[in-house]
């Protein structure tokens, strides 16, 4: 049952994102929440797991989130589930995909998607945030918290360095340095 | 035959050498189809890119399914499809096994404390580059805050904000394109 479920939710992710991985987040978020599959922290650490493997971020995250709660065959149906809408949607569309994509329709669906995606990336951002900086929750006392400072710092630094094109994996190794670091020096 | 399990091999190739996924693998996705196999051409690749961008789902499984098509039918799609999604697959079910052992390391739980924090710098820089990339319109900053809202604060189910964004976008563009008609007629 589990695995019908898994395959037909991300199905629909498959077939309701757009612009690559990113998007997907806010997505996989709301259906783990409902379903109580994984906690928002496994959630961001399968993003970053994603990062750091070769691979479409869609299909890998497909593949974790398949396998921590179906076992192998869960990852095997989310995968296929993930898969499938592209492939079939590409099929259909490769004989004419000139006119298609040139067609005033799409143009206009577009118009209304792009933007769309945006707003959802930073839905996304807005979680994630909450999960790494108020992991107990959002009040007064989160900000005296000497890891809430580490966390921010840790942030800061890294944002900088995305910015300057520095790759995603050394940003993930950088930071995992420096949350062992702190994890020892402090206690996070 | 052949050239399905050449396409496999290729992509099987660009899926296992292309980190961070989608547009990071359109440069390899031309070096390999288009300079080394001479399969398709430049353009084709600015069409796959449109393509992906247009059509639902994973860009890596659009360019591997259209590039396949082209080369050999059905039985390409199907081959160069699996081949960009098969490394993933076997890295991430190996990788979760070993994570499971390694979990309760306190080390661990450290270093996936100051990852997360790094996942929201990457979030931040995917939301920046999307955004320059959007329409400097006032109907496009509109769509994004009411997605924004929707998604994040309202919890309605994102499907429906794509597809109400969508149909948006549809009857938005219809009726600018009759105000420009009356204008000139």
């Amino acid at each position: 049952m589990i695995l019908l479920e898994l395959f037909l939710i991300f199905l629909k992710i498959g077939a309701f994102t757009f612009g690559g991985g990113y998007a997907m987040i806010a997505m996989i978020q709301a259906e783990a929440e409902n379903n109580g599959w994984l906690t928002q922290e496994q959630l961001v650490d399968f993003v970053a797991l994603s990062e750091s493997t070769p691979g479409p971020l869609a299909v890998n995250m497909a593949t974790f989130v398949g396998l921590k709660t179906g076992g192998i065959f869960g990852a095997v149906t989310a995968t296929l589930g993930i898969v499938l809408p592209s492939f079939i949607v590409i099929l259909i569309i490769a004989k004419f995909y000139e006119k298609y994509c040139k067609s005033k329709a799409v143009g206009g669906v577009m118009l209304g998607l792009k933007p769309a995606v945006v707003g959802m990336i930073g839905a996304a951002f807005i979680s994630v945030s909450r999960t790494v900086f108020f992991p107990t929750g959002l009040h007064l006392s989160a900000f005296s918290a000497a890891s809430f400072w580490v966390f921010i710092g840790i942030f800061a630094l890294t944002a900088v360095l995305a910015f300057k094109k520095v790759h995603p994996i050394k940003l993930i190794v950088l930071s995992a340095a420096i949350g062992v670091g702190a994890g020892y020096g402090i206690g996070l | 035959m052949k050239k399905s399990i050449e396409l496999f091999l290729t992509f099987l190739k660009i899926g296992a050498f292309t980190f961070g996924g989608g547009y990071a693998m359109i440069p390899l996705i031309q070096k390999e189809v288009c300079e080394n196999k001479k399969w398709l051409s430049e353009k084709d690749i600015s069409d796959i890119v449109a393509i992906s961008e247009s059509t639902p789902g994973p860009i890596a499984i659009n360019a591997a399914t259209f590039v396949g098509w082209r080369r050999a039918g059905f039985r390409g799609a199907f081959m160069a499809t699996l081949g960009v999604v098969l490394p993933s697959f076997l890295i991430i079910s190996l990788l979760s096994l070993i994570l499971t052992e390694f979990q309760s390391y306190k080390a661990v739980r450290y270093a996936f404390m100051g990852i997360r924090a790094a996942v929201l710098a990457l979030i931040l820089k995917a939301l920046w580059m999307m955004f320059k990339a959007s329409k400097k319109k006032f109907i496009s900053y509109f769509i994004m805050g009411t997605s924004l809202v929707l998604t994040a604060f309202l919890k309605i189910d994102a499907v429906f904000v794509i597809i109400g964004c969508g149909l948006f976008g549809l009857l938005w563009s219809l009726t600018a394109g009759k105000e420009k008609r009356d204008d000139t007629a």
